[in-house]
């Protein structure tokens, strides 16, 4: 454990009855770090969420919080907020006895609850709500609800469960800002669950990228999109072009290619598809699909190596469906991958 | 063409009057008769009086089954509902082993006939053990309320999204706090239609307390048999009219509060 882990988990494993759903899990989270758990369903992220919350009993390992081992501290008593991704707020209660359940069990009375109350649901921007239903309101405000619920308990570590997957786009952009703003303003530590590799790199301080129940790669938003390690995460984050590496040439197709260039000693290579150069270089592939997509269009080809992803800015000449295309995976773009499976 | 078209025509409305009047006719003729002047059960009526209905209200013995019948219902559903409640919980929240050998077990007294869960009560409960006829009654009508408490309380907590026990307990509540503030509440109107099926369905019952019925004590609907067989006065159409018009009035107030057939 580091010195600055505020929340850390040291082993953790995390099981339903025979099925291990999370192995030996190591990870140090700081004071006020905005981390994104990501990784597509199965991969053991929400698992591992309930599992902070205390909602999942830990098969092995630690939770640390705050200094303390809260691994067998029942939920109630950990201090840690979660967002539901249904917000599971009180049907039969009202916006404001919502906010107020906890402060109330707290044992919050009077005037001092509600300040609070009314603090908490104006800091969302729903003081004009405070006496609707749930059902009354549309998920955006449900879910700000659910967050001012959450934060006038002033959780230690604050957990969100796919905090924007539900909303359109708008309401997204509404919703990433607000969660900045609170993780700004309060300095809570945040811990979110996503699918969505564009949420985790719009809204993390560091992303953690798991794959059935493991750790792939722990990084800044940069180094997940730009310097993926490993043929996952580099599918993950949209590096259409993923191929092993062999003795310096590409394995692909169950044939060796020979690489342009000195190719870096790696398990494996990854190219964006406005990486691959289109119209010149040693490789050739017939265009089997093309699409427009605003300022650059996107091109399949079909190539020795497989199918090959590529986009050129949308002002070049456009090549018509079966057009032959010279086509180059220039070795000094190519990201190396220290894992390839 | 023309006849046979028109008979295809007349056929759906006809059969639909001839099915509501099978259904509502009893009622009609029962209602009608207890307004009745004359001395015997008879339909059409002879003449129009209050007196039968008036009747009802001075024998004795129907006082005494009315409250027993009442005592029944009330206590045999709150009890079925303070057992039903948790197993309902129990198996709509956790996956049970055997939930489904459980549910059907506590569907039983609904399957097996009445005749015979009266005649079993009787013969293996009531007679080796000495347990009082009250105390049979009671027990006996528990079971029968048991399997409408334990459907319609699951039907309304399938409703309920269970991630509102967690967001409880998360915000300090205990488990069994989180049921009581976040839970109950919202079954609430499940548990009342619950209570009000099973107010009914015990009131009615007549198979199994023909079995457990005795000297001095006997529920309404005995009563009104045993009576019948005595006398053959309106008197019995007016408290069967009466008792239609209390769970007409019961149901009707249910649904038009609580959305009764949200559950049923």
């Amino acid at each position: 454990m580091s010195d600055q882990a505020y929340l850390s988990l040291e082993k953790l494993t995390l099981a339903y009855g025979d099925s291990v759903a999370v192995a030996d899990l190591d990870l140090d989270i700081r004071r006020g770090e905005l981390i994104a758990l990501l990784g597509p369903s199965g991969c053991g992220k929400t698992t591992t969420m309930r599992a902070i919350a205390g909602l999942l009993p830990v098969r092995s390992g630690h939770v640390r919080l705050d200094g303390a081992d809260i691994t067998h501290v029942s939920p109630n008593k950990r201090a840690v907020g979660l967002v539901f991704q249904s917000y599971a707020l009180f049907p039969h209660l009202s916006v404001y006895e919502n906010v107020a359940f906890g402060l109330r069990l707290k044992g919050l009375r009077g005037t001092e609850l509600d300040a609070k109350v009314q603090s908490g649901i104006k800091s969302v921007g729903l003081s004009s709500f405070a006496n609707r239903r749930p059902a009354e309101l549309s998920g955006g405000q449900q879910q700000r609800v659910a967050l001012a619920r959450s934060m006038v308990m002033e959780p230690k570590v604050l957990l969100l469960d796919e905090p924007l997957s539900n909303l359109d786009a708008r309401l997204r952009l509404e919703m990433r800002t607000e969660l900045q703003r609170v993780q700004k303003e309060t300095g809570v530590t945040m811990i979110f669950v996503t699918h969505d590799q564009a949420e985790a790199l719009a809204l993390a301080d560091r992303i953690v990228v798991m794959k059935r129940g493991a750790i792939e790669q722990i990084g800044s938003p940069q180094d997940i999109y730009n310097r993926p390690q490993s043929s996952f995460v580099a599918d993950f984050v949209g590096f259409e072009n993923v191929f092993a590496l062999e003795g310096g040439k590409l394995k692909a197709a169950g044939s060796l290619f020979e690489l342009q260039g000195e190719a870096p000693s790696a398990a494996g290579l990854a190219w964006r598809p406005r990486m691959v150069s289109l119209g010149t270089g040693p490789f050739r592939g017939t265009v089997r699909g093309t699409s427009f997509a605003g300022d650059h269009r996107e091109y399949l080809l079909d190539t020795p190596l497989g199918l090959i992803k590529a986009e050129v800015e949308a002002s070049q000449p456009v090549h018509d469906l079966g057009t032959e295309l010279a086509f180059d995976l220039p070795a000094h773009k190519a990201v190396p991958l220290s894992q390839f499976s | 063409m023309m006849p046979n078209s028109l008979g295809r025509n007349l056929f759906i409305p006809l059969t639909l009057f001839l099915v509501i009047a099978f259904l509502i006719g009893p009622f009609l003729i029962i209602v009608a008769a207890s307004f009745s002047a004359g001395d015997t059960l008879a339909f059409p009526p002879q003449g129009f009086s209050l007196r039968w209905i008036a009747k009802v209200f001075t024998v004795e013995s129907f006082r005494a089954s009315f409250g027993m019948s009442l005592f029944l219902a009330i206590g045999g559903t709150a009890a079925a509902l303070v057992l039903g409640i948790p197993a309902s919980y129990a198996l709509s929240r956790y996956k049970l082993p055997g939930a489904e050998v459980i549910r059907t077990v506590v569907s039983a007294p609904i399957i097996v006939p009445g005749i015979i869960v009266g005649l079993a009560l009787l013969r293996y409960i009531v007679v080796p053990f000495g347990v009082g006829i009250s105390l049979a009654l009671f027990l006996a009508h528990t079971a029968l309320v048991l399997p409408y408490a334990v459907r319609v309380v699951s039907a309304s907590l399938d409703n309920l999204r269970s991630d509102i026990e967690e967001a409880a307990v998360l915000l300090g509540s205990s488990r069994t706090g989180a049921f009581f503030r976040v839970v109950l509440p919202n079954i609430r109107g499940g548990i009342l239609s619950a209570f009000i099926l099973g107010f009914v369905t015990s009131f009615n019952q007549v198979p199994v307390s023909l079995f457990l019925s005795g000297p001095g004590v006997r529920t309404l609907p005995i009563d009104m048999i045993a009576y019948m067989e005595i006398v053959f006065d309106p008197s019995v159409a007016a408290l069967s009219a009466l008792l239609a018009f209390l769970s007409i009035g019961i149901v009707f107030a249910a649904e038009r509060f609580l959305g009764f057939s949200r559950y049923v």
